[in-house]
């Protein structure tokens, strides 16, 4: 089985957003929340980079430990699904989580949140694959379609890259040998515990 | 905690971090693209750099309005789920349970502790109305917290196995409005504590000497008190201050980024509320054993209000001595004439 990961080229990215916006097209995303973003580091400054950020589906993925409900599960692809049926909205993934993933409809009394909703790799949710309910709670199934997910398919400069991790992980580091620099995977380390060679 | 080494750590990379660049920035290399050829593209970001160098979040610049999202990655998160999985864990396992084994014990080797003189019979008032309100108001309101708080804390590892997972959410959900809602008695009680009894629970030269005999409990005398012995003035004390503590931690977790606003604040709010609730919870377990099983008489002094004079001379001495003597030296009012005297 393959073992899902994203990486983005921090080298290629151009703050383009279209990642962002496909996402929640594709998803149906609600006002306020954003599975997907791209934040600029440096901006302005020599070494500017962009990166695109979403879930990484970690490896032993702290969400997960911290879910005081135990709601979350790793699909037989390394994909970190969640049921928001069991979701109390809690808020602790949000703290534990290295990438700012887990997002809150911000409803009910006092700061009180929705049940979580976070970047399911286009994969879905517990609910059996295509159905309408799995689509109105988590958006649509492409991995059930044999498609990879929508952001990195689209991305103009293939910047984003996603896939099995071995395989994103060899043509980024093919692309460094060819042009002679690469920034590193942007949180691979915390997310998997490994750097690429890059 | 975990906080402040943070910041400590930070403001120490953040100068490295600074010194770092002007000395190396432009021919700069890292494990991380080691293998590849000199590195041309200027003062490269890598992340090996930075995390060796800032050993923190990693922000940028955004363009959707959650400012928050900015952070690029955050690290701690990981110091987070360990925290969370491991270190909470057994300080609540060993604070709690490690009371409730001492408690048992503490019973089979002293079991209840009786009135020495026996009951008299005769009852002097201890705690009126409103305190007795007061304290049960605290005391329910605590009990609902403690639980619905643990059960955030153990309920994944205790209750979802038995309960399954449809049940268990449907509990923690009622569970969880429960500690949002009652979080304000709970704290309107706590301040209430604090003005009533603030005056009783000041510590003095009787508390030394009741603690250098053993109090009641270890020791088998009974050392003077006044109306709180040094015993219950460090209940009242871990009450107020660990209490305000955790309706502090509390609120700001229940207002999530409102009074605090930074992500490292509210991870270190979120452990110090988890922390004191569960050293507060240990605490509480043992004053309610010796406010029920422990003593003979104590539990009448919050259910009626009523304790037997014995135990009230026996336990706070001096208490009765102030009561007895502010009857005695009553004064009858001005012009009051004995009955029939005319
Ligand atoms: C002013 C009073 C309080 C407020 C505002 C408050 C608020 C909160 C909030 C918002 C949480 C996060 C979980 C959730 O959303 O349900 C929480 C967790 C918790 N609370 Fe409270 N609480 C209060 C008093 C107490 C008291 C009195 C206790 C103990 C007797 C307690 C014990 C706990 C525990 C053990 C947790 C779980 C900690 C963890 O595992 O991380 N709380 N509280
Ligand atoms: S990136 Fe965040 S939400 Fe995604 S698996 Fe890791 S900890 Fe969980
Ligand atoms: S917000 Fe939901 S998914 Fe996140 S830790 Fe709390 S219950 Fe689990």
């Amino acid at each position: 089985m393959a073992r899902m990961k994203f990486l983005c080229d921090s080298d290629r990215c151009i703050e383009c957003n279209a990642c962002v916006t496909a996402c929640k097209n594709e998803h149906e995303v609600p006002w306020g929340i954003n599975r997907r973003r791209v934040v600029t580091i440096n901006d302005g400054k020599p070494g500017e980079r962009s990166i695109s950020m979403a879930c990484m589906h970690c490896t032993d993925a702290p969400c997960a430990a911290v879910c005081p409900v135990d709601c979350f599960y790793t699909t037989a692809d390394g994909v970190v699904l969640h049921s928001k049926d069991l979701c109390i909205g809690c808020g602790y993934c949000f703290y534990a989580c290295p990438f700012g993933a887990p997002q809150y409809p911000r409803l009910g009394n006092f700061g009180t949140r929705g049940k979580m909703d976070k970047c399911t790799y286009c994969a879905g949710g517990p609910e059996a694959d295509s159905t309408q309910a799995e689509y109105a709670k988590y958006g649509s199934n492409r991995l059930a379609e044999g498609k990879l997910p929508l952001c990195a398919e689209m991305c103009s400069t293939k910047a984003l890259l996603a896939g099995d991790g071995d395989i994103i992980a060899q043509i980024y580091a093919e692309r460094v040998t060819r042009r002679g620099y690469g920034s590193g995977a942007w949180g691979w380390r915390t997310a998997y515990k490994e750097m690429t060679t890059g | 905690m975990t906080g402040l080494t943070r910041t400590l750590r930070r403001a120490f990379a953040g100068t490295m971090l600074a010194l770092a660049l002007a000395i190396a920035a432009p021919g700069a290399t890292t494990p991380a693209h080691a293998q590849a050829p000199a590195p041309s593209a200027p003062a490269q970001a890598s992340e090996q750099m930075l995390f060796n160098y800032l050993q923190g979040d990693v922000r940028g610049r955004i363009t959707i309005p959650d400012q928050r999202a900015a952070t690029l990655i955050q690290p701690e998160g990981r110091e987070f789920q360990h925290f969370w999985r491991t270190t909470l864990k057994w300080i609540g396992a060993i604070a709690v349970g490690g009371m409730l084994v001492v408690l048992v014990l503490f019973y089979a080797m002293r079991g209840k502790i009786r009135i020495d003189g026996g009951p008299s019979g005769r009852t002097i008032e201890r705690f009126n109305g409103f305190e007795r309100f007061v304290h049960w108001l605290t005391a329910t309101t605590f009990i609902v917290l403690g639980i619905t708080g643990l059960n955030i804390s153990f309920g994944r590892e205790l209750l979802l196995p038995l309960m399954g997972p449809e049940a268990f959410t449907t509990w923690s959900q009622w569970g969880k409005l429960a500690h949002n809602f009652l979080a304000f008695p709970f704290t309107l009680g706590i301040l209430l504590m604090l003005v009533i009894w603030i005056r009783d629970n000041i510590p003095g030269a009787t508390d030394v000497r009741w603690f250098a005999e053993g109090g009641g409990l270890i020791g088998h005398g009974h050392p003077p008190a006044r109306r709180f012995n040094a015993g219950q003035k460090i209940i009242f004390w871990s009450v107020v201050l660990g209490g305000g503590a955790i309706a502090v931690t509390g609120f700001i977790l229940m207002f999530p980024f409102q009074f605090v606003t930074t992500m490292s604040g509210m991870q270190l709010a979120t452990q110090l509320h988890g922390v004191i609730a569960l050293v507060m919870i240990a605490i509480i377990l043992a004053h309610i054993y010796i406010g029920s099983l422990g003593m003979e008489g104590a539990f009448d002094a919050m259910g009626s209000g009523q304790v037997d004079l014995n135990w009230a001379k026996e336990h706070h001495s001096l208490w009765v001595e102030e009561v007895m003597a502010g009857s005695r030296d009553a004064r009858a009012p001005t012009g009051a004439r004995g009955a029939g005297a005319d």
